[in-house]
């Protein structure tokens, strides 16, 4: 018992990152039955932002910068790439959205030359090494779950209690009837990926805290993983989202303590092929009923 | 008022309307009767702002809506119940009448509108935290015109309310429109049950393939050998 605990906590804390990330894929696909496959590039990209912003600027103003150009950056992904094609057929938004993680990878790899950046100034605090059980971990493995479940808490709250999440419940079901009570459905949209970009950003931010550098395919693991979660949680359902990505976390890490490490990711994988087969709507996913 | 010109919508290469025409007077009930695919829902689609006009002018108390956004056209006092009701079956009645009130931000009337609602649909009061989904077809129509008065419009559009109700729960919902009326809201009613609209009409339009063919009084058309034939059926 006492040499699995280090692994669940890290579970824990590999599951909140996974969160954090997979809840954009899942509130994108609510509202636009999208599977925004530049969001883990939108992920890497924070990581990139934080190398280059915290050695060029104080922290105080790197950790904002981050968020505020990683936000910006989902907004205008949304705004080039997606919104043109509102009335397309799904398949072209799909192609899109291949296209933007590609560019986005492209753009990276100019930038940084295809050299991965080290994470020379790591952020403070939560990078100091801590004693836990006897082994010696960074403070971000027990930060990351406590923030996540704080962020997840705060948006729920916003959705089922404030004005915007009452529009964006009600443009995920029906765009039109929502259009028809005043609700603008672009700015709506606009603010799914938003927040999606806000909390990859965050859970960026924690992820590449625990890493040595960050490259442009950085971003393809966790981002493939993440929406493993989402799937496995049923995808557009946000607790299913979080529910989901603990669970991949922890499988993850117990399989390692156990000394299987290779087949972690394999294990992930898998366990999308056994949810699709079996459970297709995923743990907490709607029910598809067709009105008659 | 609203006046309507030469309007003209296609979609998809079809021509939906082929330039209509019509008039709908404040604090009438104006009904627009017709066969499937008559064009009757484009035409509230249209003054809703859901549907883009190729041409023509759509004209409220001397204001064009014409290329509005569907906001401004709600909140210039028009608002619509859709066909097929379109309750948010996952929210509760509650947050279904007050998701109407999107647009306004005066809490306190509101609340009034709100208990407005309410008195008009008792039975939406009694089941407010149930969710919309589980309602029967005429609470949810009732939902679906409460959720429109909760924008407090002065034109209110109701796109086919007695659609799959049982006989006795479509009187209702009409006797409902005519007090929603005599409390000051002009109505613009399309339907297919083309008696009781006829019945209740101060104004009624006749649209046949994207044209409106005939016009007159509810009791001129409900009294026409024409209407009769096409309409009501033989006997009535």
């Amino acid at each position: 018992m006492q040499e699995i605990l280090p692994y669940l906590i890290n579970g824990i804390s590999v599951g909140g990152q996974y969160a954090l990330i997979a809840i954009g894929y899942t509130l994108v696909y609510g509202i636009l039955r999208l599977i925004n496959f530049a969001h883990g590039d939108v992920f890497m990209v924070a990581g990139l932002i934080m190398v280059y912003a915290t050695t060029a600027m104080p922290m105080y103003l790197a950790l904002p910068l981050v968020l505020v150009v990683t936000v910006l950056l989902g907004f205008l992904i949304e705004r080039v790439a997606y919104k043109p094609l509102r009335s397309a057929p799904r398949m072209s938004l799909m192609i899109s959205a291949i296209g933007v993680s590609y560019l986005i990878q492209n753009l990276a790899f100019y930038i940084t030359g295809g050299v991965p950046q080290p994470v020379t100034n790591p952020i403070p605090w939560i990078s100091e090494n801590v004693e836990l059980f006897g082994q010696s971990t960074k403070r971000v493995t027990l930060v990351t779950p406590v923030l996540t479940i704080l962020l997840v808490v705060a948006l729920v709250y916003l959705i089922n209690h404030t004005k915007i999440g009452m529009a964006m419940r009600a443009a995920a079901k029906d765009f039109e009837t929502a259009q028809l009570m005043g609700i603008k459905i672009n700015a709506v949209i606009s603010m799914t990926f938003v927040i999606g970009s806000f909390l990859a950003a965050v859970g960026a931010m924690l992820y590449f805290t625990n890493y040595p550098s960050v490259s442009i395919t950085s971003g393809g693991m966790p981002g493939l993983k993440a929406f493993v979660a989402a799937v496995f949680g049923g995808i557009g359902s946000i607790p299913g989202a979080v529910v989901g990505a603990f669970v991949i976390g922890l499988c993850e890490e117990i399989i390692k303590g156990l000394g299987y490490t290779t087949f972690s990711d394999a294990f992930t994988f898998a366990l999308l092929i056994v949810v699709l087969c079996v459970r297709p709507t995923g743990l907490f996913g709607e029910k598809v009923t067709d009105k008659v | 008022m609203l006046k309507i010109e030469n309007l003209h919508v296609s979609y998809g290469g079809i021509q939906a309307l082929r330039g209509i025409s019509l008039e709908v007077p404040d604090g009438k009930i104006v009904t627009l009767i017709g066969a499937n695919g008559a064009g009757k829902s484009t035409t509230l689609r249209t003054i809703s702002g859901l549907v883009k006009a190729s041409s023509g002018s759509i004209q409220w108390n001397g204001e064009e809506l014409l290329g509005k956004p569907i906001d401004q056209i709600i909140s210039a006092g028009i608002a619509m119940s859709p066909e097929g009701r379109r309750v948010f079956a996952d929210m509760t009645v509650l947050e279904n009448l007050r998701i109407g009130a999107y647009l306004r931000k005066d809490k306190a009337e509101i609340q009034k509108d709100l208990e407005w609602v309410y008195q008009l649909f008792p039975r939406l009061q009694e089941r407010s935290w149930q969710l919309a989904g589980t309602l029967s077809g005429g609470e949810q129509q009732m939902l679906a015109v409460g959720r429109a008065l909760m924008s407090r419009p002065r034109l209110m559009m109701l796109d086919e309310p007695s659609l799959g109700l049982a006989p006795l729960v479509v009187q209702d919902i009409f006797s409902i429109i005519r007090e929603i009326n005599r409390q000051g809201v002009t109505v613009l009613l399309v339907e297919q049950n083309a008696n009781m609209a006829l019945r209740c009409a101060d104004l009624a339009y006749v649209l046949e393939t994207g044209n409106i063919t005939m016009s007159g009084s509810g009791q001129e058309l409900l009294a026409d050998e024409r209407v009769k034939e096409a309409y009501l059926g033989k006997n009535s």
